[in-house]
């Protein structure tokens, strides 16, 4: 990176640790922070999706869409989440390339399962074998984040159910009153409301989705977690910056990113609460709302 | 074979008894359920000894957050701060490597009687390191429950017991 960095062995003190900080692996190591980040904004949206349109599904008239709806919220809920992390990838990654082979190679013999292998033809692959290895790395990130947001929408969707059974019986009556649809009420009454409800649950699952992001490890995406593990292990001295095992130090630079987060993210959530229980016929809504009309 | 031959040669295999190996061919349904059944014995061996464990340490460390001694208080609200606000994941490894880190032969300590040996060789090991790890968080999350759970006893209940005379 710098100029004085071209032989490390004569450095020693600040400078040494200012060459040795800024290698290209360590420049990987901090542009991994980013992929956290990348999960955690792929995901969000995804699992709000999920999360409102299980809430929906479960709060329909027709049973199929109901049955649907609470299947998959049982189901995702009852089953750990680890085992959700590691199947769903895995399952689509075959399922997609199964479909591809039946498609592109339609002549192909031999059976795909052979024991524990999955056989395809070269075409059927995805991504292609000829592909950069750019593009493979994105893909298995995004069958990750999907995995991801399969699980925490179940969550979502069982949260946001409750925020909408919780809004009062007699409010949605009064809109039947003054001859509102099903629709409107929904989006007049329950749609801005439920929020404040939903609030709490959805808070609590942001930070176990942001505890949950060191497991992309475990999918092999080099998130920071393998950047740790492959920096801090001891370097002999046949490497540029011989160290002996600072795996400890690299993790303990994880533990305070995530304590970083974790506090920030109580922070605004705690500013969040107070905003969208404004002008609400609940204790805080009303404490608040005195509140504000002091300040103004 | 049958379910009962693979349940007797494979059932506690994840504990080191019976056969090393997996089933080399045709494995049944059985096989598997089995196979998947023995490694959970480590799933209620972690689960129950860190529950029960972590409940009297996560009362004790409550209790601590509660107090109104400040050198009790501060030390556990970081510990819970701590062991809340980061993944279980990146714990197990500060742990494991911190571990690693230690004399492979033991930790002698001077007492000025008599000289002991901890041995630290066990801490490395899974059923070990990975039980404390999950001891320190599972007592970390419900320290957080029990401390709730005092703050919200009514204070009428506090004010009634100390106008009866009853000691802190």
């Amino acid at each position: 990176m710098f100029d004085y960095c071209v032989d490390p062995q004569s450095l020693d003190g600040f400078y040494w640790w200012s060459c040795y900080l800024t290698t290209v692996k360590h420049i990987s190591f901090y542009k991994s922070f980013l992929v956290v980040f990348a999960l955690l904004g792929v995901t969000v949206p995804l699992i709000l999706i999920f999360g409102f349109m299980g809430a929906v599904a479960r709060q329909s008239k027709l049973y199929p869409i109901r049955l649907f709806g609470i299947t998959y919220t049982s189901i995702v809920r009852g089953v750990p989440d680890i085992i959700f992390f590691l199947f769903v990838p895995i399952a689509l990654d075959q399922g997609i390339e199964y479909f591809r082979h039946k498609i592109k190679c339609p002549d192909w013999t031999d059976p795909i399962r052979q024991g524990n292998d999955f056989v395809v033809c070269q075409l059927a692959k995805m991504p292609m074998g000829s592909t950069e290895q750019w593009i493979h790395e994105t893909y298995g990130f995004f069958l990750a984040a999907f995995a991801f947001s399969i699980v925490f929408g179940a969550f979502a969707a069982n949260t946001i159910n409750g925020a909408i059974n919780a809004i009062p019986q007699a409010q949605i009556e009064t809109g039947v009153a003054y001859g509102m649809s099903r629709k409107q009420i929904f989006m007049r009454i329950q749609f801005p409301q439920m929020w404040a409800y939903a609030l709490p649950g959805l808070s609590n699952l942001w930070m176990i989705l942001i505890k949950a992001t060191p497991l992309l490890f475990l999918l092999g995406v080099q998130d920071i977690v393998y950047w740790a593990r492959e920096l801090g292990g001891t370097k002999t001295a046949r490497f540029t910056y011989p160290h002996e095992d600072w795996r400890l130090g690299y993790f303990i630079v994880l533990l305070v990113f995530y304590l970083l987060l974790s506090w920030l993210s109580e922070i605004f959530f705690d500013k969040l609460t107070l905003r969208v229980t404004r002008g609400q016929a609940t204790l805080s809504g009303i404490n608040n709302k005195n509140s504000g009309n002091r300040s103004s | 074979m049958s379910c009962f031959q693979t349940l007797t040669d494979y059932g506690l295999r994840s504990i080191g008894l019976g056969v090393r190996g997996l089933p080399k061919a045709d494995i049944s349904l059985c096989d598997q359920i089995v196979l998947i059944g023995s490694g959970m014995i480590w799933n209620i061996y972690f689960a129950v000894i860190a529950l029960f464990l972590g409940f009297f340490a996560a009362t004790t460390i409550a209790f601590a957050k509660n107090s109104s001694v400040a050198l009790f208080r501060i030390p556990s609200s970081i510990f819970i701060f701590l062991l809340r606000g980061s993944p279980l994941f990146i714990q197990f490894f500060i742990v494991y490597e911190t571990f690693v880190l230690l004399p492979k032969v033991g930790i002698d300590l001077n007492l000025l009687i008599t000289e002991i040996t901890i041995e630290t060789r066990w801490l490395t090991r899974a059923w070990l390191g990975a039980l404390i790890v999950l001891f320190l968080n599972t007592t970390a999350y419900s320290a957080q429950i029990f401390y709730g759970a005092i703050q919200s006893i009514p204070i009428g209940d506090i004010e009634a017991a100390q106008s009866l005379g009853l000691t802190e």
